[in-house]
Formats: C-alpha cells, structure tokens, sequence
C-alpha cells in the first residue's frame, strides 16, 4: 500500500526538509518503519528504544487518532494519509 | 527572576526564548525556566504590593523581556471566604478563588494576556487559538483590545452563549465539525503553516501556560503571604492545575512564603475523565477519550499535560475525580445558593468535587482549602434551565397574597 506521512514542521529538518513521505506498508506500524528507513533520523524522535510511540506524539490515520483505531496495527489502504503531530496542544 | 530559556519538561533540552512549544529532540513540552533571583525577599515582596492591581504585578515571574502592559487589565479577582460553604460540607474553612471577575468572565484572561504581551514582543500580527469556548472569547476580547485580528477555532456544537460572547469582539470564528480534540489536531497543523500567527495555547503555549501561576501567587497575597492547605482546581488539559501548584513552589522558592505546595485535588467531568481514569488506575498514561459532557470547556479528550497532572495529584497526597452531569449541576446550585457567585459547568465540576471530597472525609476540619471557580454560569445558562420554578401570576395584591401568604408579624 502507498500511503502518505505527513511531518509536522518540528519534524521536517531531520527529513531533509521534506513535508511529507510517501511509503509502502500495509499498518501505520509498517508505514512508520518505511519512513525510519528513508529518514533514519526520524525514528529517536517519535519512537522509544522498543519501538512504541513517545509519550507526547501523537498518530492520525485520515485525521483520527491512531489509539481509537488499532494503534500501530491500523490497517492502511492504498492512498491514505497519516499525520504526526505533537500532543503538547491546547487547553 | 529573569526568565532565561525554554526547557523540555521530558529531556531537559533548552531552546532560546522564541515561538516554540515542543521538544524537537523528544517531541516532549516546552517550560519557561528562570534564574532564581539572589535579591532580598522582603524587597521582592515590596515590590509586588507596590504593583498595579492586575496579574502585571507578578512580572518577576512572568517570562516577558520588557515592562508587561495590557489594554484589558486582568487578575486580582476577589478570594471570596465561602463560610456558608463550608458549613453545608462539614468544613473548617472554604474559600473561593471567584475568576468570573476577569474581563471576560473566566482565567483564560490570564494565560492570554500573557500570550498576547509575548506575542508581540515577538513581533507575531495575529492572534488565534483551538478553543473549548472561553479561550475564544479571551483571544477575541484581548486582541480587540490590542488591535490585532483574531481567529478562533471551536468545535461546531459548542455552547451559543459563547459563540455569541466572541463574535461580539468582531472575531473571526471558525466552528470545525469534530470536537475539541479535532479542532486542536487541525490547528496544530495550521500553526505549522502561518508564520505571522500566534496561536496562544498551541506555538505560544510555554508562555500562556504561565499566566495560570498568577492564581497561585494572587492566592497566597490574598491569604495575607499564608499558604492554603489545600487546592480543589479544574482538570481540561491539565495545564492550569500543575502551572498552580508551580506557582505555589516558586513563591515558596523565593522565599516570600513558608511552607509547602498545598495537596493538589483535581476535578473533572466524569465524562471526560482521562486524567481521573489515569489517577484511578495508578498509571500516567492518559488514554484519550470522546467526550460527552455538560462540561463542555472541560471536554478536552486527550490532555497534553494529563501525565503531569496525575502526577502532581500524586505527590502532593491529592487526588483526581470525577462527577457526573447531575452532580455538576448540583454543584452550580450549591455554590449560587451558599455564595451568590454563579459559575458555569466547569466551576460545577470543581464544587462538586470539593463536595465528594468533603463527604469522603478527606478533608480535614482544620483545612484552607481553596477552590479555583474559573468562570461565569451565564457562558452555560442551558445548565440551570428547568432546575427552578417561576410563579407567574396577574398583578394583583391578592393573587400574590394567594401565592405568598402574609406572615403575622
């Protein structure tokens, strides 16, 4: 499955700049992983050492929080868009 | 007390004092770190008593590189002693931190003033924020009053009274279809795209967060430079209730008051209680919620500052709750109808609180305990709509005789 990941602006100097990834997986999880793989930086900032999410990123698979869903075992189909963004928002 | 950095609240990491909220390096928040001042405390107790009569006279704590000024003064609300309160609950002393006093009628007064007073120090031309309602009446009202264009961002089925309340400012007001988690998910995103914004709770986040100590310190002079033993405080994101107890350590650390952080009690509606479901299972991890209550300023699903919350709750020997609708309303009543100050939904959650609290017997009769009512019953009229009766008769005398007989005097 193709699917887009988009960086937050905190994100995008260790991805060279880039907005946004485009990868193949077939789980956020795996979606995640393919972005590590193009952007090895990436992969300290959002992930603890056993390759969970850090506690402050947020996941959103076609705009809906990833831990309503399956969390990193989401399902993707072909031309979806998950975002990353920082929890520390709002209120 | 200069303020001298930003720091990660998770790695320690510093950043200059710019628009920036979150930790490039572990995506953790922003605080604003301070030197400690070495000057004489009494000298620093001098000057705050010497201040103007809003939250400007804390500007030794207050993160701003220039002198603070604000066309629509805010803080110094009365710390009103709630005897009639206590009473009812079985409790020694009761006071009520009365926020519907601000401008417009709610603390958000507080952190945007400070938001907005940094903001343009650092040269930002817009101001606008993801808002749960007051926040939005808040920008609108402050920026109205600095001359800059706001943009509020709300979830579509918030309250009308505060869409109203906003709109009256010439706002612009934008009503997203999803809720406040939706709405803050969104502007995360635009904040990222529009350079000259200031998002007050989302870039300019580490210097709104701030503006919540001043109840802590304004608590503190009020109680005559006493601290209270006890805090009963609302719980949305979690940011005002540990920025308070961050007040109280501050005070403490510079020597103008002895003694320690009061127990830190949090409140929130139970339906929409990751905090209080966090505390309840002994972990920090705030499993983010959709939220379904009257307490709609309260109904943040996914609270940035929750683990911080729990924790504070935690170490102060404190705890989170949670109420549900019915005993939210009861709340409303029973603080309108011991104190005569009519709060909203959000202020029902904290009294209700304070009430289960007080029948759990975990206050102690020779408690202060204060209680932060962070704003104004007339934002959720719908509240107290069919809780009361009205006698509705012609105008005669003996139709109102008939309803109201004389007493023999």
């Amino acid at each position: 499955m193709a699917v887009t990941v988009k960086l937050p602006t905190q994100l995008r100097d260790a991805a060279g700049g880039a907005t946004a990834a485009s990868v193949e997986g077939s789980t956020v999880g795996e979606a995640l992983d393919a972005l590590y793989a193009q952007h090895t930086e990436l992969r300290e900032r959002i992930a603890d050492g056993d390759g969970s999410l850090r506690r402050f990123v947020n996941v959103y698979l076609k705009g809906e929080d990833i831990r309503f869903l399956e969390g990193l075992d989401t399902p993707v189909s072909d031309g979806d868009e998950v975002t990353i963004l920082p929890a520390v928002a709002g209120g | 007390m200069p303020a001298d950095a930003l720091k990660c609240k998770e790695c320690q990491t510093t950043y200059p004092l710019e628009a920036r909220f979150v930790c490039e390096r572990c995506f953790g928040p922003l605080e604003v770190s301070y030197t400690l001042g070495d000057g004489d405390p009494s000298e620093l107790k001098r000057r705050i008593q010497a201040g103007p009569h809003n939250l400007w006279r804390y500007a030794d704590f207050l993160p701003l590189a220039g002198a603070p000024r604000s066309a629509l003064p805010t803080g110094w609300t009365p710390l009103v002693k709630a005897d009639r309160l206590a009473e009812r609950l079985g409790l020694g002393e009761v006071y009520i931190k009365n926020e519907t006093a601000n401008p417009t009628h709610s603390f958000k007064d507080r952190v945007v003033s400070v938001a907005l007073a940094r903001a343009l120090e650092l040269g930002f031309d817009t101001l606008a924020c993801a808002s749960t309602g007051n926040l939005a009446n808040a920008v609108a009202a402050h920026a109205a009053a600095a001359g800059l264009p706001a943009y509020v961002l709300i979830p579509h089925d918030l309250e009308e009274q505060k869409i109203l309340a906003t709109g009256a400012y010439g706002a612009n007001i934008v009503a997203i279809r999803g809720n406040y988690d939706d709405v803050n998910r969104l502007c995360t995103e635009v904040s990222g795209e529009r350079p000259g914004w200031a998002f007050v709770n989302i870039n300019m986040r580490p210097y709104y967060a701030e503006g919540s100590k001043t109840l802590a310190y304004e608590t503190v002079e009020q109680l005559g430079w006493e601290l209270p033993d006890r805090i009963v405080g609302p719980i949305a994101s979690g940011s005002q209730f540990t920025k308070i107890a961050r007040g109280f350590q501050e005070f403490i650390d510079a020597g103008l008051v002895s003694g320690q952080v009061p127990v830190m009690n949090g409140a929130q509606a139970l339906g929409c209680s990751p905090v209080a479901a966090a505390f309840a299972a002994g972990t920090d991890v705030c499993r983010p919620v959709k939220p379904d209550t009257i307490a709609k300023s309260l109904a943040i699903g996914n609270p940035a500052d929750g683990p911080y919350a729990v924790e504070l709750a935690r170490t102060t020997g404190g705890s989170i709750d949670a109420v549900d609708d019915d005993e939210i309303r009861a709340g409303i009543r029973l603080l309108a109808e011991t104190t005569g100050i009519f709060t909203e939904t959000a202020g029902g959650v904290t009294i209700a609180t304070l009430a289960k609290l007080a029948e759990r017997g975990d206050i102690g009769r020779d408690e202060r305990v204060v209680a932060m009512v962070t704003g104004d019953g007339l934002k959720t009229i719908d509240a107290v709509r069919d809780t009361f009766e009205v006698t509705e008769i012609p105008a005669s005398l003996d139709a109102f005789d008939a309803e109201f007989a004389p007493v023999a005097v």
